[in-house]
């Protein structure tokens, strides 16, 4: 775990905050970090408690989860159901909503779903299940397609015909262009998912500065990646430039990998449009399997109902996306859209902007906060390590 | 406490003008209202999340069990019931029950018949009883081994010995082939409170120190690699399955000024500790450098990305103990086998009333929710 630690250092966060602070004077900030990862650090590490209040992390579009529109869920529930197949899927798609009740209910109405932390596995028990069809219901973004389309390889040259693909895999750079033709935009600058970046690199990030005139930097996971990405953001915008730069170099070449990207044309194409829950259809933001791979599509091989379903009107998770509405401007925020009964994206995943801000909002008000950093009179603060260092 | 203002006083005009000019403030009293509420079943059927001793646990627990069967011992809610026996004086009589459903049976560092008696202890032993005896019914699938019934039932014996109880009655039922997964066992412990009313949620006040008796996520990480889900080895990597009888005993009696117990199973730590702070009304602050977690578990849950808060444990316990005392409750602790890596994790705070937070070692802050679903089902 050394490797980790190195990234997690307290004393460095402290100082690098305290930069963030000087050089980010009065101005107000609004900074998107793209990933779903990067809002799981921020959230986990507490990273915005070490930002003065004038730099505003913007939760984006990059939760493979979030994004998956409800029409598409209904669709791997109905086949679960239907067609006594062995439905694979990974852990927290399990959870979410469809409109009438999550993969969870159908497994507990009887359908064989089952959690996976790889394509691979779910290649596994079609292996050990000859006499049964397995779907894997594949979500993310360029950063898991390349493992089902190397999965899917596989499975073609073990001669398998007993597995097949739900393909919900989304590329990146469209719903950040969506992001990005708003009128209402009010975004100074991008953290680039650093995950996606492996395999795409950082060239396709090239139109948001050229186009948009917006700053991105491409940044890791760990916390200090995250506070050090911000840092170099502002300084960009401070200093007149506008690039794409690379804080995650450790990980990320300019040229990504071109291996995956080998991997994925032969395997995938884009799709003519898709729709995500909170930003519409977006033309050629998602892939399907090529022809070639038609045999192992689930949805030509099964009959599925291809439900839409579409976002409430009442739902601004847009709007929110875009940086334009906080979560408890949001008309339905809080009423009609909880996280038990979430209508759209941003309250669908626990990192889902509108879901953190639901659960923890009061507590990450300053004043609220303050209450329990500081030394309250009841406690016996001497005591615990926690107040130590706190005091 | 200061007591709300009077309709019409300076300070309900000056609040109600607050809350005007500041329409988030007026969304989060409403979330917070909302909070409040008792959580509704929306489900129509049972789930693994119901089972998995988070929110849908409680949920379910609260809208079907306590609703219905419905008395003032139950709606304490707690491991066990203590209840008053006529003739009986002073003392107190405590009650638990506990199903064992673990698969796979046996695990590195125990098996189902372990934890079927140190899990029915446990629960008595961190309501302030002594075991007494303890009762053990068996479901048994038709064309399970009899040696493999052999083994389990001698690691009960061998698991009763140790804590100083026996298994005084029992029964057996046997279901079709495919009824049950090989075996499933139930215990239900007696013990007796000697001196009542000394733990309880209701003792539990701002300032009490928070203590956790070791390690977590021991065990839950153990089945989980046990059950082959995932390919990964950690050949250090043991349950941590054990009575704690020893360890509440010592201090009980070490003069610790203790105010509640309990273990922290399902759930994990984290889940015990949302509990603790809802039902107290008060909140619990904890130190993520302060947690003890074996390098293992770290690693596992690094690599699957769980939270080591919400991995279950089988041999832990959170004891919750008057401010001034947490040193000396410590001592008393670490000076214990079962204690031994025990730590003071936190303290307990007048607000955010019902939550849980954890300063990170990266020097943020964040809640630590309730365990929502199921990462690992059947665990014990």
């Amino acid at each position: 775990m050394k490797f980790a630690d190195e990234f997690r250092d307290a004393d460095l966060a402290r100082s690098l905050g305290a930069r963030i602070t000087a050089e980010a004077g009065a101005k107000h900030w609004k900074i998107m970090e793209v990933c779903g990862g990067h809002t799981h650090t921020i959230f986990k590490y507490g990273i915005e408690d070490l930002l003065p209040s004038n730099v505003e992390l913007v939760h984006g579009p990059g939760c493979p989860v979030c994004v998956i529109p409800m029409g598409r869920l209904d669709d791997g529930i109905a086949l679960a159901r239907d067609h006594d197949v062995i439905f694979t899927c990974f852990g927290d798609l399990m959870r979410v909503p469809g409109s009438d009740g999550s993969l969870l209910d159908a497994k507990a109405a009887g359908a064989d779903v089952r959690m996976v932390y790889s394509p691979l596995d779910s290649l596994k028990i079609a292996r050990e299940n000859p006499d049964k069809q397995v779907v894997f219901y594949a979500i993310g973004f360029e950063t898991t397609a390349p493992s089902t389309a190397l999965t899917l390889l596989r499975a073609r040259a073990e001669g398998l015909r007993n597995f097949f693909v739900f393909c919900n895999h989304v590329t990146i750079i469209p719903p950040m262009k969506a992001i990005l033709d708003s009128p209402d935009l009010r975004l100074d600058g991008f953290l680039g998912p650093g995950h996606v970046s492996t395999v795409v690199g950082v060239r396709p990030y090239e139109f948001v500065t050229r186009t948009y005139g917006k700053p991105v930097v491409v940044v890791g996971f760990e916390p200090l990646d995250i506070l050090q990405g911000v840092h170099m953001v502002i300084r960009q915008v401070l200093e007149g430039r506008c690039e794409v730069e690379n804080q995650y170099t450790r990980v990320v070449h300019d040229d990504g990998n071109p291996k995956a990207l080998e991997v994925l044309a032969k395997v995938f194409k884009l799709r003519p449009h898709f729709e995500w829950r909170g930003l519409g259809f977006i033309s050629q933001s998602a892939l399907e399997l090529n022809d070639d791979f038609a045999d192992f599509d689930a949805e030509r091989v099964f009959t599925v109902p291809g439900i839409r379903v579409a976002d409430p009107k009442s739902c601004q998770c847009g709007e929110v996306l875009k940086g334009v509405l906080k979560p408890w401007e949001c008309k339905v925020f809080g009423t009609a859209c909880t996280p038990e009964t979430p209508i759209g994206t941003c309250m669908v995943s626990s990192e889902g902007a509108c879901a953190a801000y639901y659960n923890f909002g009061r507590f990450s008000r300053a004043r609220d906060r303050e209450r329990v950093l500081t030394k309250g009179e009841a406690e016996p603060v001497a005591v615990t390590p926690i107040a130590v260092r706190a005091g | 406490m200061t007591e709300a203002p009077r309709p019409g006083s300076g300070a309900a005009v000056k609040a109600a003008a607050l809350r005007i000019a500041d329409p988030e403030q007026r969304v989060l009293e409403r979330i917070a209202e909302i909070r409040k509420r008792k959580p509704l079943l929306r489900e129509t059927a049972i789930t693994m999340s119901h089972g998995a001793g988070g929110k849908a646990s409680h949920t379910l627990t609260g809208a079907v069990f306590a609703s219905i069967l419905d008395n003032p011992v139950l709606a304490e809610m707690g491991d066990q019931a203590v209840l008053a026996v006529p003739g009986l004086e002073g003392a107190r009589i405590a009650i638990t029950t506990d199903s064992f459903v673990v698969s796979p049976l046996f695990f590195a560092g125990g098996d189902i018949g372990e934890l079927a008696i140190n899990g029915t202890v446990n629960d008595l032993a961190v309501g302030g009883a002594a075991p007494l005896a303890v009762s053990a019914a068996f479901i048994l699938e038709e064309g399970l081994e009899i040696e493999l019934l052999r083994r389990v039932v001698t690691s009960m014996r061998r698991a009763a010995d140790a804590a100083g109880i026996s298994v005084v009655t029992g029964d057996t039922k046997v279901v079709p082939r495919g009824k049950a997964d090989q075996l499933f066992i139930t215990t239900t412990g007696v013990g007796l409170v000697a001196v009542p009313g000394r733990l309880g949620i209701g003792r539990i006040v701002a300032g009490d120190a928070v203590l956790l008796s070791g390690a977590m996520g021991d065990h839950g990480a153990t089945v989980m690699l046990a059950r082959g889900d995932v390919d990964l080895e950690a050949d250090a990597l043991r349950s941590d399955t054990m009575a704690l009888h020893g360890l509440t005993g010592a201090m009980l009696d070490s003069g610790v000024d203790v105010h509640f117990m309990r273990d922290a199973t399902r759930g994990g730590v984290a889940t015990v500790l949302n509990e603790i702070a809802q039902q107290a009304g008060l909140a619990v602050a904890i130190d993520e450098d302060a947690l003890p977690v074996h390098d293992e578990v770290r690693g596992v849950a690094e690599i699957l990305g769980i939270d080591p808060l919400y991995i279950a444990n089988e041999g832990k316990l959170v004891a919750l103990v008057a401010g001034g005392d947490a040193r000396h409750a410590l001592e008393v602790m670490r000076s214990r086998p079962e204690g031994r890596e025990a730590e003071i994790i936190g303290e307990v705070r007048p607000e955010p009333e019902g939550m849980v937070f954890i300063r990170t070692g990266f020097g943020g802050t964040r809640v630590v929710d309730m365990l929502i679903g199921d990462p690992l089902p059947r665990i014990c």
